[in-house]
């Protein structure tokens, strides 16, 4: 196989399995503040409970977070050095900004959150919960806007010629907020939050399934229900100004998104479809003309279609960019569906009574993931064949000195290790979440006492 | 060109990725040092002290390279982009030891099989001593350069970063890193197992002093660029004197029993050690081994100066922050180690 699509097979394997974990620990940052200031304003010892075990789940989180965001630092370099040449300037400033401003922040503060319990006042370790969910917000600016950038360049120009060509910052405001930088941050904070909520959402479903910390789960379930479902609405309004940029910054990624091949006519949207590459057509269920209808307005008005671009200007793998598109969509209102349903039998008192509810909030934790992969791989596919757009070919952007040999030995290397880690994440946070929020000392005694309690009282109910 | 207090922004941005480099190396370098010397402790018990001396800023220490190779990235694109894929073998098994280490920290103590612990022991040791290792041997090959092209591309084999003087440099590093990181353990721990250490110390100090003196002597004889610049301005002489000075106070504090002044000096012999370094290079960053003609420089690998200006001022903010709660952190945490519930 060639270096080209090596280096990218592990670029999208580390990155990938990397965006697991960043969005929980945004995610569980915003649960984490909501449920200690509950605790700092109310007095009443469950929150903080609640809250304690949630940062022992973040620390894991946020640990296998950091190891697999230095490999993408350093990936950069290693196997993309023509395109750090390229972006070097541009992206310079960014990344010092979220070195500085975000990680050292972050992490500066969660030793105190994890360890400090004991050592500062509940007032300083509250802080520092929100100095850790400031840093874990702040990482996400940074790299978003720099990947913004990449789709939707702005305040720059380029300088040299040929090889030696690379872009050059001239407005550093305008580099930040660049045409998608701002609908993107939301989309992807939004999302995080999703991940996070649902996490925390499902976790105390299962309790609640298996009758363990009742009222401790039913506090942190409405909680985190409160979060997920401002967040998978609002999505729906980020989502559509989203796509909104992409049809005019870009495009060409938004006619594969549709599977729109033809040059100037009315675009449909599909529901879900299959888009046949080579008869370049897409058979499904479609609104006729709902893609223009969501543009302009108009269901008449014509859309630059895929055959508007050159061919070696379009992204190549359209179907899959139709279909991880569709997915992402699908997934987004399947959310808004179970959160907006969940929180109206809250409304009616019947949310804890329905056991098929409570499995089916057990099980939605994977939705959030899912579709924050799968929109990262719509938005990336689609912006091929560029890794800026309109300047530099992924294919032009890899390490001139680096072969095939190369990287199919990292790539095994790091698919082993990945594997590894994976099994390390399953097994550490089954183990914490099977020994649930009391820690040992207090768990005993009280627990007992309070499920015979919660026993008799069900009976007598 | 652009200058603030008389010094240019490359040259300022060179000191800051170095002051970054250096803060990297010595807070990461005190818990890779302790991580090497895991295997020697024999208890269990010893064991779990020592690697909860490191608990809760481990951590903390690796954003200082997530940082450095950052401001390494967006200051000296050019060099960022030929070191990373021309010590492409080096970097990776680097990314893959710094992996193994953190799974090792968090399973170790989650099993009580012996068998259990051992294995993640060993991983934990090991590849805390690659680690040290493996940036030595980096720094080794940033020392004596590379051949590159016109473009700044790597023209040399994958295997050459494996070179007996690069190598040498790495066991240096793993040595330093040791006698660091068993002054940082003197601090965390009391006892039989402080006693231990203590004399653990005194054993890496005597096999570090004369892994330096051999790289001194080599690269006199060797490598003569190396030594140029001391050799031609005498006055820079101080820096060498003052790493030694400090390198000399390390066992005199630590026989004495004051291990913090002891740590304090060998933070500084790094600090020392590194300005060493950045004497000799600078303003190359980068040496092209070949033909000489291709090296990179602070001023033919940097980022305009407009983004050096940015930077600069976001530097200016950030640093002082960061600075103020690291040392609040530490703060908190400041005395001997005692296990409790939080514990690894």
């Amino acid at each position: 196989m060639d270096v080209e699509i090596l280096a990218r097979l592990q670029f999208a394997l580390t990155i990938a399995f990397h965006y697991i974990f960043p969005p929980l620990s945004i995610g569980l940052g915003l649960i984490m503040v909501t449920m200690e200031w509950k605790y700092l304003r109310t007095g009443n010892k469950v929150y903080e409970t609640m809250t304690r075990f949630w940062t022992r789940i973040f620390a894991l989180v946020f640990g296998i977070g950091v190891a697999t965001g230095i490999v993408m630092e350093f990936e950069f370099g290693t196997n993309w050095a023509k395109y750090s040449r390229y972006v070097g300037d541009i992206f310079g400033s960014a990344l010092a900004a979220e070195g500085i401003f975000a990680f050292a922040l972050e992490s500066g503060f969660l030793g105190v959150l994890l360890f400090g319990w004991n050592r500062v006042s509940s007032r300083v370790h509250f802080i520092a919960t929100i100095g850790v969910f400031f840093g874990s917000l702040f990482s996400a600016v940074w790299i978003v806007i720099a990947n913004s950038w990449q789709q939707t360049p702005a305040g720059y120009h380029i300088v040299g010629e040929g090889l030696n060509a690379r872009a050059e910052i001239t407005d550093f405001w305008a580099m930040v907020f660049n045409p998608s930088s701002i609908d993107r941050l939301t989309h992807v904070w939004l999302g995080a939050f999703l991940a996070g909520a649902f996490l925390v959402i499902s976790v105390h479903a299962f309790y609640l399934l298996k009758d363990r910390y009742v009222e401790l789960s039913q506090k942190a379930l409405k909680t985190a229900l409160v979060i997920a479902t401002i967040a998978s609405l609002a999505q729906l309004f980020t989502g559509h100004r989203s796509a909104d940029g992409v049809a005019v910054n870009q495009p060409a990624k938004l006619a594969a998104f549709e599977g729109h091949y033809p040059e100037n006519e009315p675009a449909d949207m599909y529901l879900f479809g299959w888009v046949n590459e080579d008869k370049q057509e897409v058979k499904g269920l479609k609104i006729t003309g709902g893609l223009s209808m969501l543009i302009h307005f108009d269901a008449k008005e014509p859309v630059a279609g895929l055959r508007s671009f050159p061919e070696d200007e379009r992204p190549g793998k359209v179907n899959y960019v139709f279909q991880f598109y569709h997915l992402m969509v699908a997934i987004g209102i399947l959310l808004i569906a179970i959160s907006v349903f969940a929180t109206i039998q809250w409304w009616r008192g019947k949310i804890f009574k329905q056991r098929w509810l409570l499995w089916v909030l057990a099980f939605s934790v994977i939705l959030p993931q899912l579709s924050n992969q799968l929109g990262w791989f719509a938005a990336e596919m689609g912006r091929q064949p560029w890794v800026v757009y309109g300047h530099l070919r992924t294919s032009d952007a890899l390490s001139e000195s680096v072969n095939s040999g190369h990287v199919i030995f990292s790539l095994i290397f790091f698919t082993m290790i990945y594997i590894l880690l994976l099994l390390l994440f399953f097994y550490l946070a089954n183990k914490k979440i099977q020994k649930g929020p009391y820690e040992e000392d207090e768990s005993e005694n009280r627990l007992m006492l309070k499920d015979i309690a919660e026993q008799f009282e069900k009976r007598n109910n | 060109m652009q200058t603030f207090l008389g010094i240019d922004y490359p040259t300022l941005w060179f000191l800051v990725v170095g002051a970054l480099f250096s803060g990297y190396a010595i807070l990461d370098g005190f818990d890779l040092g302790a991580g090497a010397w895991h295997l020697f402790l024999r208890e269990d018990k010893s064991r779990r002290i020592a690697l909860n001396a490191v608990g809760p800023v481990w951590d903390g220490n690796e954003v200082w390279l997530v940082i450095g190779g950052g401001a390494l990235f967006a200051g000296f694109p050019e060099a960022y982009a030929s070191l990373f894929s021309a010590m492409y073998i080096p970097f990776i098994l680097f990314l893959g030891f710094l992996i193994f280490r953190a799974v090792s920290i968090e399973f170790r103590s989650k099993e009580p099989m012996r068998w259990w612990r051992q294995v993640w022991d060993i991983s934990y040791s090991v590849s805390s001593a690659m680690l040290a290792l493996l940036l030595g041997v980096v720094l080794g090959n940033v020392l004596i350069g590379m051949s590159m092209d016109e473009q700044f591309v790597y023209t040399g084999k994958w295997i050459q970063f494996l070179n007996p003087y690069s190598l040498l440099v790495g066991l240096t590093s793993l040595s330093l890193f040791m006698v660091h990181g068993a002054i940082y353990l003197t601090m965390k721990t009391e006892d039989a197992l402080f006693e231990k250490i203590s004399r653990l110390l005194k054993r890496s100090i005597f096999v570090f002093t004369a892994l330096f003196v051999v790289v001194t002597l080599v690269s006199l004889l060797a490598y003569p660029h190396l030594t140029d610049k001391f050799l031609s301005r005498p006055i820079l002489l101080i820096v060498p004197l003052l790493a030694f000075l400090s390198i000399a106070n390390v066992p005199r504090l630590a026989t004495k029993g004051k291990y913090l002044r002891s740590f304090i000096f060998s933070s500084l012999a790094i600090s020392f050690l590194l300005i060493i370094v950045a004497i000799e290079l600078y303003p190359v960053i980068i040496i092209d081994k070949g033909s000489m003609v291709n090296s990179l420089t602070i001023y033919n690998a940097a980022s305009s100066e407009k983004s050096l200006g940015i930077m600069l001022t976001i530097a200016a903010i950030g640093l002082p922050l960061v600075l103020a709660y690291t040392i609040f952190v530490y703060r908190t945490f400041w005395g001997k180690v005692k296990l409790d519930e939080h514990s690894y």
